[in-house]
């Protein structure tokens, strides 16, 4: 039992990069496909990524090298935490203490771009973590623990007593991933508004960080998402992967057919979604349980 | 024992004569440490001497309690002739009305009342052992601190000011004295008294510079703890009319033993009240914010570390007694709706001690939200917070403070760069944020435990409307203390100065530091011998309330936010760099500092954060905050009242 729980965490360690980095470059290649592009080989984010470790390192302030190798330190005990089986209530937590480190990171420059970015990330971190950290509450509900290992177990999955909290998860995953309408604070491709946005300033292996960073936060998200289909019946991990990819084909879908939109509007829909879909379904499952 | 708690509670109230009458700046300082440092020595020896002997609830007289009766009785008409003097002098008569009414009430029905059953007036706990720990050794060491911030504050800062030192510090030591008798008392009539000499003393230390502003304030903080002092008064009419006692622990007794009564209630329900005033929940919040205008030790030994614990005390003592009642959902809808707004409203302000202030509401929030839930968790996660947040805020305040005396503003978009110019300030200041939100310190502990007990809580309504305060307002806590820790961190366009930070303020301060450091070491510890039987003995039963899987991961993130960045450091120390300038589009004037404007010539950046104030700002949220809390208050209050009657 705990030996499985070791293994697992062992193996997102090691594995999620590969996982999450070949995730990436199908999501180019379908993305170039829905625009008429041919796009770049599916390996093409371990490319990039080698090349990013290889440049010369060039920094503004060094402080935000300290700064960002925290922040993958703690994003991936994060993900330990969860794939261990602990307490999903101090992952959220432990991503948000991640995420403080990538904007005391971007801020250390006092450059104007990575600047708007950070504010910008921050709203985007406000938007997000109420609904994170209801999911965290949706799985106790329903399940009657906090402990990954123990939901993972029970007899049906989480997903039939939390419809809503599924869809308002979802909803926040477009801007956890970055993707538009919500790619305000940075976007995949340098852009004339926000630049890199929050990663203006990082260079080379910084950046390089970064992106192993972000994936290994997306492997948690996804995660996630597989969680609220597992239970006992071995059966079910089959339908949590399929969840996981129409999920993530969805987004992809989202990124390629809209545009981005402005902060403030990001912050009401997501708060909205938020109390909306995850408000109803906690009020309704309080009610059940009497 | 005995001879200790009466020294506690007296010494201080003598020793104030002391600063009072010497006007030598010298000698008077003397004389402040000194009693500082017997208040801090005393508490602790009564501490240490009550936990050795076994930790067991004790109940007790004074010697001549017959006298100290009198005192009270007699103090409580002097403290409403001095209210009804100044608020004439001020012409604001209106406010006496409050301290009239309720003094004669108490004071007639002492006399004229029935005759009461002997009991003893005071009582020793485990949660009285943490508030007198609080008072004294954190509230110590503001006064220490208050010495040589005064200092500066008349002779370099504000000349034009009166120089009332003397009366500043002798209200400090007055302030101690009233809180400790306020903790240990058990009957209510001492604990009216000493709630009013808290209460005057803060009005006093607001009004202290006397400008038209601070006397406004003072007012407004006057009249509305007055009226948390009608609620004491309230519920003493009840007690003594109602079943002939006064006795604080058998009104919670006699609560508990019959929930469905309300006349049982009706005396906890004008505590509870009492406390919200004193706690500055929402609608009574303007007081705290008003408090700002005093100078930074009383904002940081009254309106942070130690007053507005106060009202955060009464709340846990009937914590017991508000379980899954009209009262508790009360409190709880009103702690986590002023969680939520007053973190909103920190987001919208960039004065750093209004920022404070507003952390300060929205963290008492949280705790009275966890005492209204009154379960086992919550109360050993409220009495948590209280902890952490007494030493942390206290040291914010202080580091605000000194930043101010050095800097000349203490707004917090002119705090950029603070980590080059003044790193030992900034490191405090550091220090004080990460003990405030990040994970896992106070913060997260207390909002892992009250998430769970809401969950579990009775009432569908509360338990959903709880959850989402939390969830919603621990987001925008996380906003505003990032947006401050990433502008100290940031790089600087200023040189380094001089930093004219006291030796006696720097004392204060790393104290503290060294304090919330312990304090997150020592977290297994202090709940397995403080806090277990703390809340073991209020409910009665053995209840691991953290599980040791928890602690552990609590303890390897601890670990990890001391330790990875230190580690890092050392390893990217000799890292070879390139140094760069950032990007500007090409606009660069050869730094990062400055850029070259349309006109040709280089001008300096200003990088500001993000205030929101069309979605969070103070013209748009306060009147409405106070309009629902107000009516949350009033329907909850006239169920109990109707219900009793």
């Amino acid at each position: 039992m705990i030996s499985s729980r070791v293994i697992t965490a062992v193996c997102y360690l090691l594995f999620a990069p590969f996982i999450i980095g070949l995730l990436d470059g199908f999501d180019r290649k379908i993305s170039a496909r829905m625009q008429g592009r041919k796009g770049p080989s599916v390996l093409q984010p371990f490319y990039d990524l080698k090349k990013l470790f290889e440049k010369e390192f060039l920094t503004a302030n060094k402080i935000q090298l300290l700064m960002i190798r925290s922040y993958l330190f703690f994003i991936m005990l994060s993900g330990v935490i969860f794939f261990a089986g602990f307490d999903i209530l101090l992952v959220v937590f432990s991503l948000s203490t991640a995420a403080m480190f990538l904007i005391l990171a971007s801020t250390s420059t006092h450059s104007p771009y990575s600047a708007q970015g950070t504010h910008r990330e921050l709203v985007q971190i406000m938007s997000c973590e109420p609904m994170e950290l209801l999911v965290a509450v949706g799985f106790y509900l329903a399940m009657g623990t906090f402990n990954v290992n123990e939901i993972a177990q029970g007899q049906m999955s989480p997903i039939t007593f939390l419809p809503g909290f599924f869809v308002g998860f979802v909803f926040i995953l477009t801007i956890k991933f970055r993707k538009s309408p919500f790619d305000i604070a940075t976007s995949h491709h340098a852009h004339q508004e926000v630049i890199k946005g929050v990663t203006s300033e990082m260079v080379g292996k910084e950046y390089g960080m970064v992106t192993l960073a972000e994936w290994y936060e997306n492997a948690i998200l996804l995660g996630i998402v597989g969680l609220f289909f597992i239970n006992s019946n071995p059966v079910s991990i089959v339908a949590a992967i399929v969840a996981i990819l129409v999920v993530w084909f969805l987004e992809i879908l989202i990124d390629n057919t809209s545009a981005r939109v402005k902060w403030q509007l990001m912050l009401k829909l997501a708060w909205g979604v938020t109390i909306v879909a995850a408000g109803m379904n906690l009020f309704l499952l309080e009610i059940i349980r009497g | 024992m005995e001879m200790l708690v009466t020294a506690l509670i007296c010494l201080p109230f003598l020793w104030a004569i002391l600063p009072a009458v010497i006007h030598n700046s010298k000698l008077r300082a003397f004389f402040v440490y000194l009693g500082c440092g017997i208040v801090i020595v005393l508490s602790i020896v009564t501490a240490v001497q009550w936990y050795l002997a076994g930790g067991q609830a004790l109940d007790f007289d004074l010697p001549y309690s017959g006298l100290f009766d009198e005192v009270i009785l007699y103090g409580d008409l002097l403290l409403m002739c001095l209210i009804t003097y100044l608020s004439f002098k001020y012409k604001r008569g209106v406010i006496s009305l409050l301290a009239i009414v309720q003094t004669l009430l108490v004071a007639g029905l002492e006399v004229f009342g029935p005759e009461l059953p002997a009991q003893p007036a005071l009582h020793f706990d485990w949660l009285t052992l943490i508030m007198i720990l609080i008072i004294g050794v954190i509230g110590s060491a503001i006064g220490i601190y208050a010495v040589g911030y005064m200092h500066g504050y008349h002779i370099h800062h504000h000349k034009e000011l009166t120089d009332r030192r003397s009366f500043f510090l002798a209200m400090i030591f007055v302030f101690f004295g009233a809180m400790f008798g306020l903790v240990l008392s058990q009957s209510l009539v001492w604990m009216y008294f000493f709630w009013e000499i808290t209460s005057v003393t803060s009005f006093l230390l607001i009004g202290y510079t006397r400008t038209e502003e601070a006397v406004a304030n003072s007012f407004k903080a006057l009249w509305m703890n007055l009226l948390g002092g009608c609620g004491i008064a309230a519920a003493i009419a009840v007690g003594i009319l109602g079943y002939g006692t006064v006795n604080l622990y058998d009104i919670i007794a006699n609560a508990i033993a019959s929930p469905a009564d309300m006349l049982c209630l009706l005396p906890i329900a004008c505590l509870a009240f009492a406390a919200l005033t004193k706690s500055a929940q929402f609608p009574f919040s303007g007081w705290l914010l008003g408090a700002m205008v005093a100078p930074t030790p009383s904002s940081a030994l009254l309106h942070s570390a130690t007053m507005v614990k106060a009202g955060v005390y009464l709340l846990i003592r009937v914590s017991a007694a508000m379980a899954d009642n009209y009262v508790g959902n009360m409190v709880a809808l009103i702690g986590g709706f002023t969680f939520l707004v007053a973190s909103c409203l920190a987001i919208s302000v960039s004065d750093g001690k209004k920022v404070l202030a507003y952390s300060t509401i929205s963290n008492l929030g949280l705790i009275v939200a966890c005492t209204g839930c009154g379960y086992e968790e919550t109360i050993w996660a409220a009495v948590f917070l209280v902890i952490f947040h007494a030493v942390s805020k206290s040291m914010l305040f202080q580091c605000v403070g000194a930043i101010e005396n050095t800097t000349g503003s203490r707004d917090v978009e002119d705090m950029q760069g603070l980590a080059s110019i003044f790193p030992k300030l900034a490191c405090i200041l550091m220090i004080g944020i990460a003990g405030m939100f990040l994970a896992p310190f106070g913060m997260l502990i207390s909002k892992w435990a009250a998430l769970k007990a809401f969950i579990d809580t009775n009432s569908v309504y509360v338990s959903t409307l709880m959850v989402m305060f939390i969830c919603f307002g621990s987001a925008t806590t996380m906003f505003y203390w990032t947006k401050w820790m990433s502008k100290i961190l940031g790089a600087s366009p200023r040189e380094k100065s001089r930093d004219l930070t006291k030796k006696n303020e720097y004392i204060s301060m790393f104290f503290h530091a060294v304090l919330v450091i312990a304090l997150i070491l020592g977290f297994p510890w202090l709940s397995q011998n403080v806090l277990k039987p703390l809340t073991n003995s209020m409910f009665g039963t053995d209840v691991q309330v953290i599980s040791y899987q928890n602690i552990i991961i609590m303890i390897v993130l601890l670990v990890g936010i001391f330790v990875i960045p230190c580690l890092n450091y050392f390893m990217t120390k000799n890292q070879k760099a390139k140094q760069v300038i950032t990007y500007m589009g090409g606009a660069n004037a050869g730094d990062n500092m400055s850029f070259i404007s349309s006109t040709g010539d280089a001008k300096e950046m200003h990088i500001s954060n993000f205030y929101m104030e069309d979605i969070m700002g103070e013209k748009k949220l306060f009147t409405p905050a106070i309009m629902i809390s107000t009516f949350i208050i009033i329907v909850y209050m006239i169920i109990v009242i109707g219900g009793a009657f």
